[in-house]
């Protein structure tokens, strides 16, 4: 599954992090870093992280 | 097929249709506005701030088969007959989510009442009053006080800040970051007049109970809220503060299967204690709108709920360069200041008898992870 941020929208408040760790992580700078592309085994993991998004800057596709 | 019947279409609500259509159950979801589920929290940033519309704030939708029936609120409802009524319809139900939410308080003072900020049309309202050189002034110094306090300054307006506490946010932050606020506010060209309630409306602004006489062109109330429990009266549920559920959000009180969630759940979280408690918090519709569907979904199987469910309460507020993020209840704490000055960036955690209940950050997004770790893990 690919994996979208809208860096616009996006607020680095880490709360993916939480919830699909190997996917999303706040860098040194506390600046989201994410993987664009990842197993459909972790989908549950990735939707949940989508939910979660404060600003709602996950795109799943 | 199984009817699943939610009242109220905001995220919480939202977040339960998708846990229980996922479990195959037919859902419809009653909400009083025309709209679909949408992000509340830009309304008093982003959005007042200038050109996102509603559109732009709609959840995704993970399911086309859920029953909208939006823009009437629900008006009564009999638990014992399996019904919800929305003026003359009726809608029965084989389970029930409450999910009809708050509204704005007002105060109970004479005079006009002001406007609002609760929906995306009264974002849209203030935000077409809102110009350079317009003077607002803001009833209430909470997170959306605060908020709309500082998108008004943004925008060039001249803003004033009324509040019966003596500093903003003082009830979730405590007296100290209040007080830090406070000084950012005034930094950015805010006045306040603290410590005083409203004797009275004015269309132009009010009287406070010093007979201190505040006008504006625009006065906006943000003065907490109110639980939509009233389509429920009749059923014997306690109703005292929004309405009461057991840990795993099953509503106590009735042999019907209905649950409750988000910001009307009144829920005790083993977390931190057995206190049934009302949270406002961002993440709870989502994180009790998931529990709920699983708890709902158990009883109208004919099973019973089983899980431990301890959700970490957060929220965030972001006023000029200010990021505030928080993680537990640090409002049931006393404020510690752990890392960095009360007047800068800070972490600061709130205890309760030696444990940590709650941790906020002021520019400190990252660092206050590890510090979430400490809350509620006794």
């Amino acid at each position: 599954m690919k994996i979208y941020v809208d860096m616009d929208k996006c607020q680095h408040y880490g709360q993916c992090t939480f919830e699909a760790p190997t996917v999303f992580a706040l860098n040194d700078d506390g600046k989201l870093e994410y993987v664009g592309e990842v197993d459909d085994a972790l989908a549950d993991q990735v939707e949940a992280a989508a939910d979660v998004c404060p600003m709602q800057a996950i795109e799943i596709q | 097929m199984t009817q699943v019947v939610i009242v109220g279409a905001g995220l919480g609500g939202l977040r339960a249709a998708e846990s229980l259509r996922g479990q195959g159950f037919d859902v419809m979801v009653i909400g009083d506005e025309p709209h679909l589920p949408y992000n509340r929290p830009p309304l008093s940033k982003e959005s007042l701030k200038g050109g996102v519309e509603v559109e732009g704030l709609h959840f995704r939708r993970k399911h086309d088969d859920i029953d909208w029936r939006l823009g009437a609120a629900a008006t009564g409802c009999s638990l014992q007959s399996r019904v919800v009524y929305v003026d003359d319809a009726a809608y029965t139900f084989d389970g029930l989510v409450i999910a009809s939410g708050i509204r704005p308080r007002h105060l109970p003072v004479p005079g006009p009442q002001p406007q609002v900020l609760r929906t995306a049309d009264d974002a849209l309202a203030l935000r077409s009053r809102l110009a350079p050189g317009v003077s607002l002034l803001v009833i209430g110094a909470g997170f959306i006080g605060c908020e709309v306090a500082a998108t008004a300054r943004q925008l060039g307006c001249e803003v004033t800040v009324t509040a019966y506490d003596a500093e903003p946010m003082m009830r979730p932050l405590g007296a100290q970051l209040g007080a830090a606020m406070k000084a950012h506010h005034e930094a950015h060209g805010v006045t306040f007049h603290l410590g005083q309630g409203v004797q009275e409306f004015h269309a132009d602004g009010v009287t406070l109970a010093d007979g201190t006489r505040l006008s504006a062109d625009v006065v906006i109330e943000a003065v907490g809220s109110v639980p939509n429990v009233e389509w429920l009266h009749g059923n014997d549920l306690d109703l005292a503060d929004g309405v009461l559920t057991d840990n795993l959000m099953q509503v106590l009180g009735t042999d019907v299967p209905v649950v409750a969630v988000g910001d009307i759940a009144r829920f005790p979280n083993p977390r931190f204690d057995d206190v049934p408690r009302r949270i406002e918090h961002w993440n709870l519709p989502t994180e009790t709108g998931k529990r709920a569907g699983q708890t709902l979904g158990a009883l109208l199987n004919a099973e019973t709920p089983t899980g431990d469910f301890r959700p970490m309460p957060a929220f965030w507020s972001d006023q000029y360069d200010i990021g505030l993020q928080s993680y537990g209840l640090p409002g049931i704490g006393e404020a510690t200041l752990v890392d960095g000055e009360w007047s800068g960036d800070c972490i600061v955690e709130y205890l309760r008898d030696d444990e940590v209940v709650g941790v906020v950050g002021v520019n400190r997004t990252k660092d206050l992870m590890d510090y979430r770790k400490s809350i509620g893990a006794s």
